[in-house]
Parts: structure tokens; C-alpha cells; sequence
């Protein structure tokens, strides 16, 4: 097939329809969502004392934490999917979930507490929350490749890296939930390093199937 | 330049809108340009020229299946640039060549300069070998045979419908092949 002939060919596919990068993530994400859920209310669960939980200010930040990172991952997958973005902003993005949580840090220093800080930072269920995030993010992590594959990202593994950290925002934001250990200093360690396990492995997938 | 580029991203708004005709110019057009940045990265990589038409179609069809990553308000060149750089250092890296391409082969490149075209049929032709038998009959009839969707419909006793969606996968495969080589 020469050069004209193939250009003639895709002049006629021209009327294909075609789907924006941001619709394709989200039917990944939704895709995925039934089984991170599924693994969540069968093995975790919500914590039996949530009412009274509710009523401490430190149990919400975390919410506020993972959420920030899930939100400010999506726009920066999104705009990575692009062939000729740069990755200027990007990180600015990210930098608004550490801004809460170095905020929220900065909060519970200014009140005297029960515990002393080494027992807040190591917590109880530090094991469980390496396992858990991990876990629950997998799912999540291949709907959002499955959706990125749609884009064309410059820096395949640099997008999935950041497909990782939304991956394990979201799944941050169901093991928030069952997780006793409200303390932003257990979260800054845990579920820090938590995503950074699961960036690694975006980045690892990425590197390999966002390539286009 | 200016004026080029001007002119790529109104075609290529057009193109997005629906308007085949517009697209059709569009890779027309682009063409040259790329094909003249391909013998250059191949030339400086001390590669021989004559691969450089596998790349430009490689880069066409990367432009035509991510062409939903544009966004319309911005300017098509450095959209269609960084495509090209992407498909070129894929090329080069395949052919076991680390290479730094430079953006500016594509931006530099003068409209006036349009070597001849290769003869042989290259690497899409080949991998067109390996689609499923309906992929490739509605692949050749149009792209060979030069026949309309309609007409191809009709040869093959196929829908129209069942011939756009055989040629959007045929053309989705053809780039996987070619990716996976």
C-alpha cells in the first residue's frame, strides 16, 4: 500500500466516531469500580464506630486528603495523554494533596494530644494499610490503563505513574473508611508509601501499554 | 510557516467536524513534511532512506487513530510534531538505534522540499497480509482498488455500517502489528 492510497483509506474512516480521552477513563474507572468495592466490603469494611468517628475533624482531612489526590491525579492523567505535553503544572497539581496533609500535620501539632507522636505515626494498622491500599488500587489501576490507552501520552511511563497515584487515591478513599488511625502523621507515612508502590507499578504498566 | 500551520489547523478543525475532503488535503499535505523529517532522523541515525516511507505511514496512522487527543483550540503543527518525533524514535529504536531526534527536523522543514516517494509496497502493505480475511478484502477494495464505502458495501454484500467498522479495525490492528514488530 503506497503513501496516497493509505491517506485515501483514512480519509474514509474519517466518519468513525470518536471518544475523548476523558470519557474512555471514566468507563474504565466505572468498569473497575464494582471490584474494588466488592474486595472492600468482603474483606475490610467500614469501621463499626464510624458515627463517633465522624465527630473528629481528623477522620474527615483524611477523605480530604485522598480524595485531592484522586481529583488532582485525573486532570493529570488527562493532560498527559496528550503527545505534545509538557509536564510543567503537573506537579503543582500534586502538590495540593500534600498541601492538606501538611496542613492537617500542622493542625494536630497546635493540640495536646493522648498519644505521644511516634505511637500516632506507627498506629495500629500500618501492615494492613500497605496491603489494603495496594490491593484495592489493582483494579482500579487497570480500568484507568485501559481507559488511557485511548490518549497518546508523550511520557508513557510518567502517565502511568500518575494512573497509580489516582488508582490509589480512590482505593485510599474506601481504606479511609475502615482504617481507625486518623492521625495525619499515619497518613503522610503509610498511605504515602502506599502510592508510592502503586505509582511504581503504574509506572512499570505504563511504560509498557500506554506507549502508542 | 505561519501561514502553513494556519492553514493545517483550520483543515484540521474542518477535518474534525466531519469534512473528509478537508482531512484528505490535510494528510496530503503533511506528507512531504514528514517524509522529509523521517530521511533526515534516518540520515543522521546513518540509517538508509529508503525506510523512511514505513515511517511516515506509521506516523499517518498514529495522527488518524489519536486524532481525538487534539485539542481544537490549540494549533495542529506541534501536535502533529510530537506524534512524528514519538513514531520516529519508535523507528529508530527498533532498529536498534538510541537517537535524540531534535523537534526542529519537522518545524524546519521547507514546504519546496518533497523527495520522490519509495516504490516498494513496505511495511503496512506486509501486515496487511495478516488481517482477518474481511478486514483485509474491505482494506484493499478501499485503499488498492480506490473503491467508495458504498461501493465496497456493495461488492462484498455488506452493510455499510459492517464496512466502516471492518476498516476501523483493520485499521486499529494494522498499527498494533505494527507496533508489536
Amino acid at each position: 500500500m503506497d503513501t496516497d492510497q493509505l491517506i485515501r483509506t483514512l480519509a474514509a474512516d474519517n466518519a468513525w466516531p470518536r471518544r475523548s480521552v476523558a470519557v474512555a477513563l471514566m468507563l474504565g474507572l466505572l468498569a473497575a469500580a464494582p471490584v474494588s468495592l466488592l474486595m472492600f466490603f468482603t474483606e475490610f469494611g467500614i469501621r463499626p464506630d464510624v458515627m463517633t468517628a465522624m465527630r473528629n475533624p481528623f477522620f474527615s482531612v483524611k477523605f480530604a486528603v485522598t480524595l485531592a489526590l484522586a481529583i488532582s491525579a485525573i486532570a493529570a492523567s488527562l493532560h498527559l495523554s496528550r503527545p505534545e505535553a509538557s509536564l510543567k503544572g503537573v506537579g503543582w497539581l500534586l502538590l495540593i494533596p500534600a498541601g492538606i496533609l501538611a496542613a492537617a500535620i500542622g493542625g494536630e501539632m497546635m493540640i495536646p494530644q493522648r498519644l505521644p507522636m511516634m505511637t500516632r505515626l506507627v498506629g495500629k494498622n500500618s501492615w494492613i494499610c500497605m496491603i489494603a491500599i495496594p490491593a484495592l488500587s489493582l483494579p482500579i489501576l487497570a480500568g484507568a490503563l485501559i481507559g488511557l490507552r485511548h490518549g497518546a501520552p508523550a511520557r508513557p511511563a510518567v502517565a502511568g505513574a500518575v494512573a497509580g497515584m489516582l488508582s490509589a487515591g480512590l482505593a485510599a478513599t474506601l481504606y479511609a473508611s475502615h482504617c481507625t488511625d486518623d492521625s495525619p502523621l499515619f497518613v503522610a507515612t503509610w498511605y504515602t508509601l502506599a502510592t508510592a508502590l502503586v505509582a511504581a507499578v503504574g509506572a512499570l504498566a505504563g511504560s509498557k501499554w500506554l506507549r502508542y | 510557516m505561519r501561514e502553513r500551520d494556519d492553514e493545517w489547523t483550520d483543515l484540521m478543525r474542518s477535518a474534525i467536524s466531519g469534512d473528509r475532503v478537508a482531512y484528505h488535503r490535510l494528510l496530503k499535505a503533511v506528507t512531504p513534511v514528514l517524509r522529509a523529517a523521517a530521511r533526515r532522523g534516518l540520515a543522521r541515525a546513518g540509517q538508509p532512506a529508503d525506510q523512511s516511507e514505513d515511517i511516515v505511514q506509521d506516523i499517518l496512522l498514529a495522527v488518524h487513530l489519536k486524532r481525538h487527543t487534539w485539542d481544537v483550540s490549540a494549533p495542529f503543527a506541534p501536535w502533529l510534531f510530537a506524534i512524528a518525533r514519538n513514531k520516529l524514535i519508535d523507528a529508530l529504536r527498533r532498529r536498534g538505534r538510541r537517537i535524540f531526534v531534535d523537534i526542529d527536523d519537522f518545524a524546519e522543514t521547507l514546504a519546496g522540499e518533497t523527495p520522490a516517494e519509495r516504490a516498494s509496497p513496505g511495511e503496512v502493505a506486509a501486515r496487511l497480509q495478516s488481517l482477518p480475511a474481511r478486514q483485509r478484502d474491505v482494506l484493499r477494495s478501499i485503499a488498492i482498488d480506490g473503491a467508495s464505502i458504498k461501493d465496497t458495501a456493495a461488492r462484498f454484500s455488506m452493510s455499510e455500517g459492517a464496512v466502516r467498522v471492518a476498516l476501523h479495525r483493520g485499521l486499529t490492528s494494522l498499527t498494533a502489528k505494527l507496533q508489536g514488530q
